[in-house]
């Protein structure tokens, strides 16, 4: 194959394909894009070909899905994506507020990411953590009841890491 | 009361406050046509999967708090459906007003202006002003091919496309892509379509968002006159409609779907259409001078033919004539004729594809053998031998693929190589041509289970094969139909109308010897070949180089620029008359426009008789026609059907076809979807495309 995904992946892949029955492989096709997702951070036009060819539909057809769902992307975003929640419940618990905090003090916008690639920003619908509002997702984690104060030690945090 | 368990055969509604009856699993917006309500709608196509995309066909029913869509609520009993209160006419209102929200209204260059279903529906159902006061979100129109256009401004997402593509024809090459306003039709290779080229997505389209590029811009549908006529390039018959400004055509398109092919076309009944104003088309008749072809007036070439006709007659000399594969029953009938009673000769023959009269008279005193094109959409199973249908076929893979889709008919394909209907065949097999009877052995037992089956056969099964598999399909203790593949648009008819040495129109044997084609081009002594409509010498030359070469073409093929005398004929989309297609069924030709110095094939034949003093009757199309239905057997079809613009099913001879065919000049020319035979070159669009000339048993 024409892309290289770790063996994690694969493994992951894979389990997916033999949960569903034969002409029934288009049902992975979602699954497969986040794993891939998940470790590669970009959904390009050889992965999607490989899905297609492993799910057994046309390319097309990945191709409009991942055109659909905002959380497959097919432009890199940084290492750590922040993702801010201003729907109802962290709006009222101060979520715009913070979303506007986070876009001045990190100098991007919607989507953006830094120069060095290591922090992106995305405002986010709501994302079920409506009693620990207003709420941001750092990739897969979860921060709870963020202020302002708050969001600059996590991103502090993330800088440490690198 | 009496407990049953059994399910109603009637459900009672009540629609707009009456009362009325219908069948269980009837979809409200089919109730409503039926009894001629107009439901209005978009998305909803009769006979593709429901998507409920529009709601444009919201109505009122009493068992919901909300507006359901007609598309895919299902009548139930006691239901009371209101298709035009008040809150039903606001909905349509708000759903028009939110169609046209990011809709240009570019209605005054938009092709579909003037038949456009939303502009139709704006006009009737719509709101005059539009409360959006945001800027629009557009995007530029683009090419997806060479034929197909799409303007993302002007598209509904109503799906249409997407499914004919998907679901009709198998395809599958459009999709849309992204989210909300940015949503947007896309193609399956990259930017441009890896597909048929059947232009299915322009026809269906209710808007003016897939357009055809050899008509966009060109003009207005209310220009031109629309013409009904029957397609001029495969066997299949397709009726197609040419739209027509000032003696030009302007557009094929499937305008009311009337035909046997209801919403089917491929790429040639739709765009194919380009030969017939090609600039080589010929427009004068030209005779051999000083050994140019040089042009002449009709009336000199006709005397230089006729005379030396006569000269050959008299002396007893030897004729040779190549009929073809695409002129009307009734020029095909008023040749043979000629040949027979003029010329007094039976040297007659046509480049045959298909072995029909082996077919016919293995099947000799059983009633109802031949398939029809219903049977292919009705039959619960068929089998495909020896033919790529989807390419060579179309219309006929289209049918048998409907017939799955709606009744789950289960197709057997055996064929060297893989083809499209691989994808939902209940079997299918790899065997080489002449190897199929021995391998069916295989499927006797599975197809000997099914209730009945259609038997559809290319040029490889003919003969000793031909009978071999008739004596297997009756041997299979199931009513068994079957159809013998043949090449173009009147390939049947000339086998009918007895353009064989062996047998006179309707399977009468002759009785009499003749040449057969190849034999007449071996033939050193051969004084005259008239050539009507074929191109026998594209490949190879005759045996007597002297001999007298007459043709009646549209353009200045091969064999025609070897002729003496050269006569321009009318195409098929210029002329009247009829054509029987692959499943035996007549159809009429209606002439659309006229090429300026042109003259119908039968028109050639009446003034060369007439100028040879022959006496071989009137040559309109209708007097020829009577004839065919008085004398061919089969033909005494209905007229009603025909006049209509139907398909007439003929009913050939049920009797043994005493003759020896030569049923080993049966050769198939292999046409794909982008060929049509010698007029393929002449045609610009199935030249442009990408996928030309494509090729049989791709792996898909």
């Amino acid at each position: 194959m024409s892309i290289a995904l770790s063996a994690a992946t694969e493994a992951r892949w894979q389990k997916i394909l033999d949960a569903y029955p034969e002409g029934r492989k288009r049902s992975a096709v979602i699954p497969m894009l986040i794993f891939a997702q998940d470790e590669t951070g970009i959904i390009t036009r050889e992965l999607m070909e490989e899905i297609a060819r492993r799910a057994e539909v046309d390319y097309l057809q990945v191709e409009e899905v991942v055109g659909f769902y905002s959380m497959l992307r097919k432009q890199p975003l940084g290492k750590y994506h922040v993702q801010v929640c201003t729907n109802i419940s962290c709006m009222l618990a101060g979520g715009m507020e913070l979303w506007h905090h986070a876009c001045e003090s990190l100098h991007l916008k919607n989507k953006q990411t830094s120069a060095d690639g290591l922090i992106s920003i995305e405002e986010v619908e709501c994302m079920g953590a409506c009693s620990w509002a207003p709420a941001v997702e750092v990739n897969y984690d979860f921060h709870h009841h963020v202020t302002p104060e708050r969001f600059d030690e996590i991103i502090l945090e993330l800088k440490g890491k690198g | 009361m009496a407990t049953t368990t059994a399910p109603p055969t009637v459900i009672n509604a009540k629609l707009n406050g009456q009362d009325i009856q219908t069948k269980p699993g009837t979809l409200l917006i089919n109730l409503t046509k039926e009894l001629g309500i107009e439901v209005p709608a978009f998305c909803y196509y009769e006979g593709f999967s429901l998507q409920a995309a529009c709601r444009m066909c919201l109505v009122q029913v009493n068992s919901s708090p909300k507006l359901l869509p007609g598309c895919t609520t299902i009548v139930t009993e006691g239901m009371v459906i209101e298709t035009e209160s008040p809150l039903v006419v606001e909905a349509r209102k708000s759903m028009l007003e939110f169609l046209l929200t990011n809709h240009p209204l570019d209605c005054p260059v938009c092709d579909k202006g003037g038949e456009c279903e939303l502009q139709d529906m704006v006009f009737k159902y719509g709101a005059g002003e539009s409360r959006f006061v945001d800027i629009k979100h557009h995007e530029p129109e683009r090419p997806f091919s060479p034929v197909v256009y799409y303007d993302p401004a002007r598209c509904i997402l109503c799906y249409r496309c997407v499914r004919v593509c998907d679901e009709g024809y198998g395809v599958n090459a459009l999709g849309v892509v992204n989210r909300g306003v940015l949503s947007e039709i896309a193609p399956n290779r990259g930017d441009q379509l890896n597909c048929d080229e059947c232009g299915a997505c322009i026809d269906i389209c209710p808007v003016g968002a897939l357009t055809s590029n050899t008509y966009r811009y060109k003009t207005r549908p209310w220009e031109m006159k629309h013409v009904g006529t029957t397609c001029a390039h495969c066997s299949n018959g397709c009726k197609t409609t040419l739209g027509v400004r000032n003696d030009e055509i302007m557009r094929a398109n499937n305008r009311d779907s009337s035909g046997l092919n209801e919403e089917f076309l491929c790429i040639k009944g739709r765009f194919g259409f380009d030969f017939n104003h090609h600039p080589d088309r010929l427009q004068s008749p030209m005779l051999r001078i000083d050994g140019d072809l040089q042009p002449v007036s009709w009336s000199k070439a006709l005397a230089a033919v006729a005379a030396k006709f006569n000269e050959v007659k008299a002396a007893g000399g030897k004729f040779g004539i190549v009929a073809s594969n695409r002129t009307s029953n009734e020029e095909n009938y008023y040749l043979q004729k000629f040949a027979r009673t003029g010329l007094g000769t039976n040297n007659i023959d046509h480049a045959r594809t298909g072995d029909v009269v082996t077919l016919v008279d293995a099947l000799s005193g059983k009633q109802g053998k031949l398939a029809t094109m219903a049977d292919l959409y009705q039959t619960k199973a068929a089998l495909v031998i020896g033919s790529d249908l989807a390419q060579q076929h179309p219309l006929l893979a289209y049918e048998l693929r409907r017939n799955w889709r709606h009744h789950q008919a289960r197709i057997y394909a055996m064929t060297p190589g893989p083809v499209r209907e691989d994808k939902y065949a209940a079997a299918t097999a790899r065997v080489a041509f002449g190897e199929e009877i021995a391998a069916l052995e295989g499927w006797r037992e599975q197809l000997a289970k099914e209730p009945e089956l259609l038997i559809l056969f290319g040029d490889s099964i003919k003969g000793a094969s031909l009978r071999q598999l008739v004596d297997f399909g009756e041997s299979l203790g199931i009513p068994v139909k079957y159809v013998a593949l043949v090449d173009y648009a009147n390939s049947r008819g000339a086998i009918d109308m007895g353009l064989v040495p062996e047998l006179h129109p309707g399977f009468v044997p002759s009785g009499q010897p003749g040449l057969t084609l190849p034999e007449m081009l071996d033939d050193s002594q051969l004084d005259v070949l008239w050539v009507v409509g074929a191109n026998p010498l594209a490949n190879r030359s005759q045996a007597n180089p002297k001999a007298f070469v007459v043709v009646q073409d549209l353009f200045l093929t091969a064999t025609a620029a070897r002729a003496d005398v050269v006569f321009p004929a009318a195409s098929a989309y210029e002329k009247k008359g009829t054509v029987t297609n692959v499943t035996g069924e007549v159809q009429r030709l209606t002439a659309a426009v006229k090429t300026m110095g042109t003259k119908t094939d039968l028109e050639i034949f009446g003034l060369l008789g007439k100028e040879m003093g022959l006496e071989l009757g009137i040559w309109s199309p209708d007097a020829v026609f009577n004839e065919i239905r008085q004398n061919v057997r089969g033909y005494n079809v209905t007229m009603p059907i025909l006049a209509t613009g139907g398909a007439a099913p003929t009913t050939p001879v049920n009797g043994k076809v005493n003759v020896e065919t030569r049923s080993d000049l049966v050769h198939s020319a292999g046409d794909t979807l982008f060929t049509s035979g010698s007029m393929t070159k002449y045609s610009q669009v199935l030249n442009t495309v990408a996928e030309r000339p494509g090729q049989l048993y791709k792996p898909v």
